[in-house]
């Protein structure tokens, strides 16, 4: 018997519309799929708004009777907090291991016998999980911002599309990133290191625990040009506080524009290794 | 006498397998213990890089902070080495393998901890000492027998304190089987709200978690005894010294709800 490639070809080049529709299936099904844990969506809810309370008082202390630090005031840092603690879900920094879980299992193999590249359905499905987490965890504690605090409201028309694009790529670079930290089960079985790794460097360098303004410039640039990390966080919120003029904002999109491509590809390219060294155990 | 050296043997019997099994795989470990370390790390690293932009937090410098923040860091990090793995109940209590723990001819609690102790957190609650040591030589404390006593006291009253918070908030899964995250706020939330003084929080948030939960007299007010600083919001000096009290109210109220939930409690399967 010869060899059988395990990714059948997606016929994308053949019918684009055809893929358009079974990408927004999967999109689809993602969300519906998290819709049914809506315990859990509350719980998360209440959590994040803890963490709200929590981070708003620590950095209104950090900006001092001034009320200005590194570029924010009192009402930009609220928007900061709150619109951070909401999109901490919607990008899902921490807690996906599915892929892991089904190289280990050896279940990848149901996956690569569909006809849509892995990388492709997976990032649908998150897509869907995506939308889903902007109604049920991004808005609550966008919500308690507003009623509790003095929260910065943008005053340009163009941020809040230019904040939609932000989050979208936001959720992109972050499903790369993961996609990564997973596929690394291929080679290791194990993925507890990388993972470990990941939710360490990705807590403190997408400026949940601080903005990276906070930081001296030059690393604040280096993080930003050099790690997809600041586009998880940091860009979308600071895109979204105005706290650079617009043409700066419109650059820092395309920052993250820049890793979601880059991202994506080396995900491709990392799936297309795997799969010619693995060997699906089991009968 | 027989029967109480068997029930030791037992819990022994179950802690050096969990020993065992976490060292076999030797990288593994080590990346934990190292991974594990990282994030009280990152919180000592989030303190500093705050004083990086300001001079003063909540009226108190970076030297006082870090002696709140290592009394947190060191009692937190211990509680979640010898308590935290109770936050795995909602998980026993859904797939059913508390029931397996109920039948068994010991005590619920002490088999929960010591089936999956994690020895990787070691480095963390060793770090969190660190700090704490290093803080409390730093601050400039003018000592006294009575702060010497403290300076050990508190510590280990904080320790018992995020225990009994453990075990209370992961009863909460008997009558809410989703409820992971919602302990979380407490648990991790109250050893952020620990880090730094409760002067930087404000109105009916800083009252329910400082004194509605108690978490003031986790670092705040201990350290408050041991710099010999009169507290900006007016509580007179000797409350510093109530921890260990306030500590063995916790776990009287973790014991009871603990009893109660395990009353509760219902099994998930069929």
């Amino acid at each position: 018997m010869g060899s059988v490639t395990a990714t059948v070809a997606p016929p994308t080049d053949s019918n684009v519309t055809r893929w358009f529709r079974t990408f927004s299936a999967i999109v689809g099904s993602g969300f519906r799929r998290h819709a049914t844990y809506r315990q859990a969506a509350v719980a998360g809810v209440v959590t994040n708004s803890v963490f709200g309370f929590l981070r708003y008082y620590i950095f209104l202390a950090a900006a001092g009777a001034a009320g200005q630090v590194a570029g924010y005031d009192r009402t930009q840092l609220a928007t900061f907090v709150w619109a951070g603690q909401g999109l901490l879900a919607v990008v899902a920094i921490w807690g996906w291991t599915e892929l892991a879980d089904r190289i280990r299992t050896g279940e990848i193999a149901a996956d690569l016998l569909r006809p849509v590249h892995p990388v492709t359905s997976y990032l649908a499905t998150d897509l869907g999980r995506a939308g889903f987490a902007s109604l049920s965890r991004l808005l609550p504690p966008v919500l308690i911002g507003l009623l509790f605090f003095d929260v910065y409201l943008p005053r340009r028309w163009a941020t809040l599309p230019l904040f939609a694009l932000s989050v979208l790529l936001a959720v992109v670079v972050c499903f790369g990133c993961r996609y990564l930290v997973n596929a690394t089960a291929y080679w290791l079985q194990d993925v507890r290191g990388p993972l470990i790794l990941w939710t360490l460097c990705s807590g403190v360098l997408a400026g949940l625990y601080f903005p990276l303004g906070f930081l001296p410039g030059w690393l604040e640039a280096t993080l930003r040009y050099g790690t997809p990390f600041p586009s998880l966080l940091q860009i979308p919120l600071d895109v979204l506080v105005e706290r650079d003029p617009a043409p700066m904002q419109v650059g820092l999109v395309g920052v993250q524009l820049g890793w979601a491509v880059a991202l994506l590809a080396l995900c491709r390219l990392v799936q297309r290794l795997a799969e010619r060294r693995m060997v699906v155990q089991g009968g | 006498m027989g029967e109480q050296r068997q029930v030791v043997q037992a819990y022994r019997a179950l802690l050096g397998a969990q020993a065992r099994s976490q060292a076999a795989y030797r990288t593994s470990f080590v990346v934990d213990l190292v991974g594990n370390v990282g994030a009280t790390v990152f919180d000592v690293v989030t303190v500093l890089v705050l004083f990086g932009v300001t001079r003063e937090l909540g009226g108190f410098t970076l030297r006082e902070t870090l002696v709140i923040v290592g009394q947190s860091s060191f009692a937190f990090a211990t509680a979640d080495l010898l308590v935290g793995n109770i936050e795995r109940l909602p998980r026993y209590v859904r797939t059913g393998l508390f029931d397996a723990v109920l039948v068994r001819p010991l005590a619920a609690l002490p088999q929960l901890l010591l089936m999956d102790l994690p020895l990787r957190k070691v480095s963390r609650a060793v770090f969190g000492l660190a700090v704490l040591v290093v803080a409390l030589a730093s601050a400039g404390i003018q000592w006294t027998p009575g702060r010497a006593a403290l300076a050990v006291v508190a510590p280990l009253a904080a320790v018992v304190f995020f225990g009994a918070v453990f075990v209370t908030t992961a009863t909460v899964s008997f009558y809410w089987v989703d409820s992971g995250e919602l302990a979380n706020s407490v648990t991790y939330g109250g050893r952020d709200f620990t880090s730094y003084p409760i002067t930087v929080y404000g109105g009916w948030f800083r009252a329910l978690f400082a004194y509605g939960m108690g978490f003031a007299f986790v670092s705040y007010h201990p350290a408050l005894a041991l710099l010999g600083r009169a507290d900006p919001l007016g509580l007179p000096a000797w409350v510093g010294w109530a921890a260990p009290g306030v500590a063995l109210v916790a776990a009287a109220i973790a014991t009871l709800a603990w009893r109660v939930g395990i009353r509760h409690y219902r099994s998930t399967g069929s």
